[in-house]
């Protein structure tokens, strides 16, 4: 029994060693007073966050990645919402072939959605830039926003909005007096995943940007030139910090509310 | 009054093939306590929606004092509803649930704070404004709920089994306040509950329902003492079936032959037909008497006693006739119980307590 124990002890350090040392040697090089990430480290310096946040192209990068997250996240979490509000509450026709179809991005390789919706877009007509890679990032982000929100959703009483249709609101007063404000917690949740996922989406951004590079787009640029490595570890570690927070506080609120309604059961029964 | 305050016309609801509601006539008078008794599934809750308006009928109409409402959506009719689960808004407190219906009336500041005050006294939550619903017991959510619909003044409160989810002397408790609160306020109840007990004792008229048709519409007194059909007798209180089959009639009785017991002359208040076997008649366990010595009553049987149980206010017995291959139940608030089983006793019936109802 013990060992048993000690096993699976080893074995979850090893999983949480392999997955994060890496992602710890960023902050840390980020740190380190060299131009080469090796050991032993050879001073402290805060001199490649100064070199980061001098960098024009870094700050046109960055402000690309917000447009770019804050529309996709918006509009995904919109279509994300009817959808799952549809799915989680009414019995249909077509629904699981519904329910594929939206899922469908989350499923097939990023590089097929990219090379097909540079194909369509070129030969339409139009120039690449933003606009395509929020559109590919709206595609891609849907599905996650909508997982979020259905799982919010389906817990939810449904006999409070008859309730509220009860006393006298019509439909659209009760989605914005009753339904709304309890998917909220949700709706932020979708929101912020969606736009980490954007944020942090690599393969779209590089076959649809053209010349207005995304973040991550200009980190790769970067990581050609050597003497360019530190200032994009600083990046990196920044990034983390703040995907962290983001993803942290996305789950935080999902699930707000849901141990109270727990607890009403609980009490009920 | 109105004698047809609400009038249920004809009003049937299919969902694919099942029949909800099938083909329901009937009409509640202004400022009754009326109540849908049934099992779960026989179209109660259906019915109870459809006045709500979160369910349309397939056909039929519906009238609330004069006014054609079949049509229209919940938000438009006189009608509040207190939900079964009481569907508290979680995200505010117990004054903005109260609040929440009285926004689209066009009431003024004061009038509104008169009125949400008053509701809040007439449920005894004063004090409890500012709570939310997760801070609240199933009884003060069950007044919100009903604070809640009342507050809007409805010309008729709609209840979806408010009390099953109380315990049992919460739900007494409730059942006295329900009744008095409604007789103070004369507004017409319309209540759905499975429980033939909480039905009986509330209501001014019961309509006991099954398979999405009224069974019997009538006071609960009649309901208990003279029950239309087999369902209703079976539903309704406890009731002991004796095989039997029809002779002659003779104007208002039938000569009837009881399985082993013989053939008696009783009261044939159903019209039910001569010479048929489709028949069965009922006795209460309270009508009958246990006794350990031979009584003079219109039937007397030897009895064996194989079980009792106590139930406090009265015992009840198991016994076994001679030639009925049924365990009878008795009730007797004076036969003493333990020390009789397996004993011998008699079991006497009146001629008047026997009901004889159609299987069908």
């Amino acid at each position: 029994m013990n060992e048993k124990n000690n096993t699976l002890l080893i074995y979850t350090l090893l999983y949480f060693v392999f997955l994060y040392v890496p992602v710890l040697f960023l902050p840390i090089f980020s740190f380190n007073d060299a131009n080469y990430m090796s050991f032993p480290l050879a001073g402290f310096t805060t001199e490649h966050y100064e070199e980061m946040w001098s960098k024009r192209n870094l700050h046109k990068a960055l402000w690309a990645s917000i447009k770019v997250g804050v529309v996709a996240s918006v509009i995904s979490t919109t279509i994300a919402l009817f959808a799952a509000k549809a799915f989680a509450r009414y019995k249909f026709r077509g629904e699981k072939i519904s329910y594929g179809g939206i899922m469908m991005p989350f499923l097939i390789p990023e590089i097929i959605l990219a090379v097909a919706i540079l194909i369509i877009w070129i030969n339409l007509g139009f120039k690449l830039g933003l606009v395509p890679v929020t559109i590919g990032h709206t595609l891609f982000c849907t599905p996650f926003a909508m997982l979020i929100l259905i799982a919010r959703i389906e817990g939810f009483d449904f006999s409070l909005e008859e309730a509220s249709r009860d006393l006298g609101e019509n439909a659209w007063g009760t989605f914005f007096r009753v339904s709304f404000p309890l998917y909220l917690p949700g709706i932020v949740a979708a929101l912020l995943l969606s736009f980490i996922i954007s944020f942090d989406e690599f393969i779209l951004a590089f076959f649809l940007t053209g010349s207005d590079a995304t973040l991550p787009m200009y980190m790769w640029g970067q990581m050609r030139f050597v003497q360019k490595l530190p200032h994009v570890l600083a990046l990196g570690a920044v990034i983390i910090v703040f995907t962290t927070f983001i993803v942290l506080l996305a789950f935080w609120l999902r699930n707000v509310g849901q141990g109270k309604a727990k607890k009403d059961i609980a009490l009920k029964l | 009054m109105s004698n047809s305050f609400i009038q249920i016309n004809n009003i049937s609801k299919h969902f694919k093939d099942v029949k909800a509601v099938d083909d329901v006539s009937f009409e509640i008078k202004e400022g009754e306590f009326f109540s849908l008794l049934g099992p779960s599934g026989c179209g109660k809750t259906t019915l109870l929606r459809l006045l709500a308006g979160f369910e349309y009928p397939t056909s039929g109409n519906l009238l609330i004092d004069g006014i054609d409402i079949t049509a229209l959506p919940p938000d438009k009719r006189p009608t509040n509803m207190v939900f079964q689960n009481y569907a508290i808004f979680p995200h505010l407190n117990v004054e903005k649930n109260i609040k929440f219906g009285l926004r689209k009336l066009g009431l003024s500041h004061d009038e509104i704070g008169n009125r949400v005050k008053d509701v809040l006294k007439l449920v005894k939550l004063e004090g409890y404004e500012e709570r939310f619903s997760n801070q609240l017991s199933g009884g003060q959510r069950q007044r919100v709920a009903l604070a809640r619909a009342l507050v809007r003044q409805p010309k008729v409160l709609l209840l979806d089994e408010p009390l099953g989810a109380l315990d049992k002397k919460l739900r007494d408790e409730m059942q006295l306040e329900l009744r008095t609160l409604q007789k103070n306020i004369g507004i017409t109840f319309v209540f759905v509950t499975h429980d033939q007990q909480e039905a009986i004792s509330m209501s001014d008229r019961v309509a006991v329902m099954n398979d999405g048709k009224i069974q019997q519409l009538s006071a609960p007194n009649e309901l208990y003492k003279n029950p239309k059909n087999i369902f209703v007798s079976d539903f309704i209180g406890e009731t002991n079936f004796l095989k039997a089959e029809t002779k002659s009639s003779d104007g208002g009785f039938i000569n009837v032959l009881i399985e082993e017991l013989g053939e008696f002359k009783i009261k044939n208040n159903l019209n039910i037909a001569a010479n048929s076997s489709d028949v069965v008649c009922s006795v209460r366990p309270e009508s009958m008497m246990i006794s350990n010595v031979k009584s003079d009553w219109d039937i007397c049987l030897d009895a064996k006693i194989r079980q009792t149980s106590y139930l406090g206010e009265m015992t009840r017995f198991y016994v076994e006739v001679k030639g009925i291959d049924k365990t009878i139940t008795v009730s007797s608030q004076h036969f003493d119980n333990q020390s009789f089983e397996n004993n011998d006793c008699f079991i006497s019936i009146s001629l008047e307590d026997i009901s004889l109802l159609n299987k069908k």
